[in-house]
């Protein structure tokens, strides 16, 4: 049992555990959505002075931050006391891919060091990636509405034609960079 | 204090779910966008098969909340498809160049690979962009 949960998890493990955090949520009277709370924390750092998005009580939101610290703490957990390694069962042809960028890492980090790694991010080219990524990911969802949590699985659980527009788009724009611009970058 | 305790866990479930699927790694979303693994897909698609059934059981109960028996926000989305699509896409970019869409920035930032703390700050920036532009974007 113990070293179940000490590898990788599968797939099937995975996504019905995706699933009891939705349905906990839901059944508290909450709703699955990560994004919310890059709003909730605008909004509590005074965004609500200067524009009307953010001019809600925040405090209601307060649960979501809670799931955000577990989240951060799951991390944490995970990493330290949960994993035996950071081997990673990538498709071989990911691998050469890759490795044929200079990321050499692909298989056996669980994240790549040439864009997370500590001497790296100060790099312009990476710096730059990471800023316009995460911006892109925060203005994004909010336009969207909501990100893979709300629309990929809250949103399609519950048939809104919405999330899966919303899904097409993700889909968009992720194969445009993962094919055409991210071979430029790397 | 209860109920802080439990969206507290929920969280923790999560934050090690995101890990150990590795669904929170810049690696397996590069290898989903390049349609390399049944890998993810298998993830949102067992998330999304189980999760319809938990909705519509909810639904079908017409089921209360567990912690205070107010009713659960099964809320339909508003109509349209602008800001859908658009923001959609634009979150697909952000999602494919920095691996992480936003519950895993959290997981990662947990589990020390601290440069996410760029894209978070980036990712708020971004948000409070959204936020200024609104009245003048198309929904």
């Amino acid at each position: 049992m113990l070293e179940l949960i000490l590898k990788p998890w599968p797939w099937y493990i995975s996504g019905p555990m995706i699933s009891l955090v939705l349905l906990l949520l839901l059944w508290s009277g909450k709703t699955f959505g990560m994004s919310a709370n890059l709003r909730t924390m605008c909004a509590a750092m005074g965004a609500g002075k200067r524009y009307d998005f953010f001019d809600f009580n925040w405090k209601d939101q307060i649960w979501n931050l809670l799931v955000v610290v577990g989240a951060i703490g799951g991390g944490f957990i995970a990493a330290q006391y949960l994993s035996l390694g950071t081997t990673m069962d990538l498709n071989p042809q990911t691998i050469t891919q890759l490795q044929q960028y200079g990321i050499q890492d692909a298989g056996t980090a669980f994240m790549p060091e040439a864009l997370f790694g500590s001497d790296n991010w100060n790099d312009p080219k990476v710096l730059g990636l990471l800023i316009v990524g995460g911006f892109f990911v925060g203005f994004g969802t909010r336009y969207a509405g909501g990100c893979t949590s709300g629309h990929a699985i809250t949103g399609l659980s519950n048939l809104q034609l919405p999330s899966l527009i919303a899904v097409v788009g993700f889909f968009i724009g992720g194969l445009f960079i993962n094919h055409l611009i991210l071979p430029l970058l790397l | 204090m209860i109920r802080s305790l439990i969206f507290l866990v929920i969280g923790l479930l999560f934050g090690i779910t995101m890990y150990k699927s590795e669904a929170a790694s810049w690696f397996r979303i590069y290898e989903m966008f390049q349609f390399q693994a049944f890998h993810m897909y298998g993830i949102i698609g067992s998330a999304l098969a189980f999760g319809a059934v938990f909705t519509f059981l909810l639904k079908r109960n017409q089921a209360s909340s567990f912690l205070d028996g107010s009713k659960l926000s099964l809320t339909d989305k508003e109509k349209g498809w602008k800001r859908y699509l658009i923001g959609g896409t634009l979150f697909g970019m952000g999602w494919a160049l920095t691996g992480a869409c936003p519950g895993p920035l959290f997981t990662l930032l947990g589990a020390g690979f601290f440069p996410i703390l760029i894209v978070i700050l980036a990712a708020l920036l971004g948000t409070f962009a959204y936020g200024a532009l609104r009245s003048k974007l198309p929904h």
